[in-house]
């Protein structure tokens, strides 16, 4: 099964990557969001996955998943929110301003 | 010790300050009174006898860096020799350079070279000498280019910079290789250890990369082009660093690890080649210069290769030679510079076919440079120490072949032609001190040079007449100086104490004073029938010239870098991306490959069993397939709502994988995601451009998309497989209740464990906060673009 979740994460990982290569900024950001899936999947398998009962301590239960992982991807959730967002905002900066989203036009000039 | 030796940076940092009041008094007489006054500590030093006093600090003893100072005659020669002239050039640039000019930083610089040249002569540290090699580097550029408004500074300053720099950075190397074979970083450590460095077979590689140095900063032949270009800098400059000094750097370097080298055969080779080389071409190339300048540069040029050649000699004779020699020429050529200083500041040229007469109207000035540029062709008198140091050059090339055993052919073929060559190269050095001296001074006045020319004010005369009465002191004591300076500071050379010279004028009909009489027979041969033989600069150098070389190489790497740097920094963030993200790719896999780190033979997996798995699969399907539609999709909005796909795919998986916290958070997350991404919507535009794209690049992207791909799957899997370090989770499983109190152990890591991360958590989000609210709110003052 982790096997499994590895290609998976690669394969995201890939998706992610040739979206982040793309002109348009929304492109970019939705690369950036699959990204962090990808990064999260990736560590939670780190941990093994299904051994034992889930992080929550029960009378009897001697065995449970690891949570360490599960701790670091819980705050990296929330900040690859605060990204996305951010990011979402700068690209409406951006088209307003500029009037485009493209990356190629946003490049800057020869003395910026 | 080492208040003296840092002195000069000290009142370095106080220049800017002192330099404020220049209008009251020059910023000079500073400079003046810490450069006696480190004079008169050697001196006490030299005459007390008490040499070898070591100041030792550990300044990064991890790298085995420490600043420890010595002075053994060598240094204490050359610490005097630095001090003294340095003095006398102080004070001769207080009446050269005017209270107009930028004083502060003139000393500033000045100041900053003679620590880092004292630094040089008495560190005992390699790495703390080279970091002093480097700082009169730097310190030289500063004082080529101080006149920074004129292009022609600027260009010498750089060309010195380059070809100086090509030298320390080859003396680093060297340095490191002594330093790995003897396994020491203190040069006295080091020259005891001649017979292993001898033997090792890095040896030759040490010889060159050292002898680049030296030669770089000696203005060797083909390096001395930078020695004529370099004369842009003020007088007194030129006077001091590439004269007297600076120049001599070099030589220091050799004479300093002359007890290895000496020995070898390779070295004599090597070293009287070039020193004769140069000594040749440097007075040769003299004789054409127009400008007094260049024609001080290149006999300094020549003097060096001669200097350089009788280090190359390695006999007892040669090496006493070469650092008498040192002395004398700091005397005469300084004061020659000083007095062409004084023909430019008082007629306004330098240029040697616009002067002439000028004896009349400067006597003084006359007698100063006739003394210096007669001393200078060695001219057999009993008052000019030139004549003196070049005898001993002739006795020891001649003696070569009997001094030295030779193991080579080639080597006693070559000892046997060295003193046929020294006479050769010095023939044009007596040709051009007298072009020198009679071109300037005898003749017709020009008219324009002769109304307002006269000899300057005492002061600025003073320095060079003290230097001139040097030549004739050191030729009327000669042994005085001997004994008590070139002796231990020969000795400190030779690595073991010589047998006492004595110098005198008359040695009776001896090899070297014929030697003497062809050169004085020919050069004024030569020099009489200049005009007929000139036309030989037409074909040699002609356009041969190692400027030509530089030049092209100057240019042909300022285009390179700039298309370079076109190629690459294009401004193109995606092609950036595209880059970092390949070569980590490629990197990686190359190295996970290279060192073979899978080993899936233990592998510790959960079991995947057709019925149960099914979930797991049908999600991981489902992701895929959102992923690839998001990513293909024309339209903005089926793109994002498949996104969500992915995300709402991960929470379930965290579900089955048993994570409900991250499956609540992540459910939520991503609603407000989609959501946040809805409401820009309305802004931003179409995913029209897509179609636009190149198929090329596109499949370039894709190539770049599935290497990383790839990349992080064998990284997890090259992780997953082999686990170094046995996890910490059971930690915090064991104290979760204990010490945090709760059984959510996920949210005891969050809120206990790791409480400061999520407090940083919450600023992040803050911050983004914030910066989102600038963003959208604050438009308007931003200007309205």
């Amino acid at each position: 099964m982790e096997i499994i979740m590895i290609v998976l994460a690669g394969i995201l990982f890939g998706f992610a990557v040739y979206n982040i290569l793309q002109k348009q900024l929304l492109r970019i950001i939705i690369g950036t969001a699959l990204l962090s899936h990808a990064a999260h999947l990736f560590i939670l398998t780190m941990g093994k996955l299904k051994r034992g009962a889930a992080p929550i301590l029960t009378e009897g239960t001697e065995n449970y998943t690891d949570p360490l992982p599960q701790a670091l991807i819980l705050t990296s959730i929330v900040i690859s929110f605060g990204v996305t967002s951010l990011l979402l905002v700068l690209a409406y900066r951006a088209v307003k301003t500029n009037g485009t989203d493209n990356m190629e036009e946003l490049r800057g000039n020869e003395h910026d | 010790m080492i208040v003296a030796i840092l002195m000069p940076f000290l009142i370095a940092m106080c220049i800017p300050f002192i330099s404020k009041f220049k209008h009251r008094i020059h910023t000079g007489y500073a400079v003046l009174a810490t450069s006696l006054s480190i004079f008169l500590y050697f001196l006490v030093l030299l005459i007390s006898g008490e040499t070898d006093i070591l100041y030792r600090y550990s300044w990064i003893p991890s790298l085995g860096l420490d600043l420890t100072f010595y002075t053994d005659g060598l240094a204490l020669f050359f610490a005097l020799l630095i001090s003294g002239i340095g003095a006398l050039v102080a004070f001769y640039s207080i009446f050269y350079l005017s209270r107009e000019e930028r004083l502060g930083s003139f000393y500033v610089y000045l100041l900053l070279f003679m620590g880092a040249m004292l630094g040089i002569v008495t560190s005992d540290n390699i790495y703390a000498l080279y970091t002093f090699w480097e700082l009169t580097s730097v310190s030289s550029f500063l004082l080529i280019s101080f006149w920074f408004t004129r292009k022609a500074s600027t260009d010498g300053a750089l060309k010195s910079m380059l070809i100086t720099f090509l030298g320390g950075f080859s003396l680093l190397g060297g340095l490191v290789l002594l330093h790995l074979v003897t396994g020491s970083t203190s040069i006295r450590e080091i020259v005891t250890q001649g017979d292993l460095i001898l033997a090792n077979d890095w040896f030759p590689l040490i010889v060159v990369l050292l002898l680049l140095a030296a030669c770089t900063k000696s203005a060797q032949f083909p390096f001395h082009i930078w020695l004529p270009d370099a004369m842009e800098a003020p007088t007194p400059v030129s006077a001091y660093l590439h004269s007297a000094t600076m120049v001599k750097a070099g030589l220091f370097l050799l004479l300093r690890f002359t007890p290895v080298f000496r020995e070898s055969e390779a070295f004599f080779i090597a070293v009287s080649i070039i020193g004769l080389v140069t000594l040749f071409w440097g007075s040769y190339m003299a004789v054409k210069q127009t400008d007094l300048k260049g024609i001080l540069a290149y006999s300094t040029i020549s003097q060096l290769g001669m200097i350089m050649a009788m280090i190359g000699y390695g006999t007892e004779a040669a090496i006493f030679a070469a650092i008498f020699h040192i002395l004398n020429h700091a005397t005469f050529k300084g004061s020659l510079f000083m007095a062409v200083g004084i023909i430019d500041h008082e007629t306004g040229t330098r240029n040697i076919q616009k002067l002439g007469g000028l004896w009349k109207l400067m006597p003084v000035t006359g007698i100063i440079s006739i003394l210096a540029s007669f001393s200078m062709a060695g001219v057999p008198l009993p008052i000019l120490n030139g004549f003196y140091s070049k005898e001993e050059f002739f006795t020891s090339s001649w003696n070569l072949s009997g001094d030295r055993a030779f193991g080579s052919d080639f080597a006693a073929l070559l000892a046997n032609i060295v003193p046929y060559a020294a006479v050769a190269g010095s023939i044009f050095t007596f040709v051009y001190s007298m072009y020198f001296y009679f071109r300037t001074f005898t003749g017709k006045a020009e008219k324009t040079t002769a109304e307002k020319a006269h000899d300057p004010k005492l002061g600025m005369l003073a320095a060079p007449v003290l230097l001139v009465s040097g030549v004739l002191l050191i030729s009327i004591f000669p042994n005085w100086f001997s004994r008590h300076l070139l002796q231990p500071a020969a000795n400190a050379v030779y690595g073991e104490a010589m047998k006492e010279h004595t110098i005198h004028f008359w040695h009776g009909f001896v090899p070297a004073l014929i030697m003497s009489l062809i050169v004085v027979v020919l050069g004024i041969l030569f020099y009489s029938t200049r005009k007929y033989w000139m036309g030989l600069y037409n074909i040699l150098p002609g356009k041969l010239s190692g400027n030509i070389v530089y030049t092209s190489l100057l240019s042909a790497s300022e285009n390179q870098t700039k298309k370079l740097n076109d190629r690459i920094v294009s401004g193109s963030i995606r092609q950036y991306n595209a880059i970092i993200i390949s070569v980590i790719s490629i990197v990686t896999l190359l190295v996970l490959f290279g060192t073979n780190s899978f080993d899936l033979s233990n592998i510790d997996t959960s079991p995947v069993s057709l019925p149960q798995s099914l979930p797991e699969l049908a999600v991981a399907l489902i992701m895929i397939a959102a992923a690839f539609g998001s990513t293909v999709s024309q339209k903005k909005l089926t793109a994002v709502i498949i996104l969500g796909v992915v995300g709402y795919g991960l929470s379930i998986l965290f579900v089955l994988f048993r994570a409900p916290d991250l499956a609540l958070t992540q459910l939520s997350i991503e609603t407000i995601t989609v959501v946040l991404f809805l409401l820009c919507f309305r802004h931003l535009p179409e995913m029209k451009q897509e179609r636009k794209e190149k198929t090329s690049k596109k499949i370039t992207n894709i190539i770049i998309a599935s290497l990383c791909g790839l990349m992080m799957m064998l990284v997890g899997l090259a992780a997953y497989s082999q686990r170094l370090f046995p996890a910490i989770s059971d930690y915090f499983v064991k104290y979760s209740y204990k010490l945090g109190g709760g059984d959510n152990i996920v949210n005891v890591i969050l809120v206990d464990f790791r409480g400061l991360d999520t407090l940083f958590e919450i600023t992040v989000l803050a911050i983004a906060a914030l910066g989102i609210y600038s963003l959208i709110k604050l438009r308007q003052k931003g200007g309205d673009r």
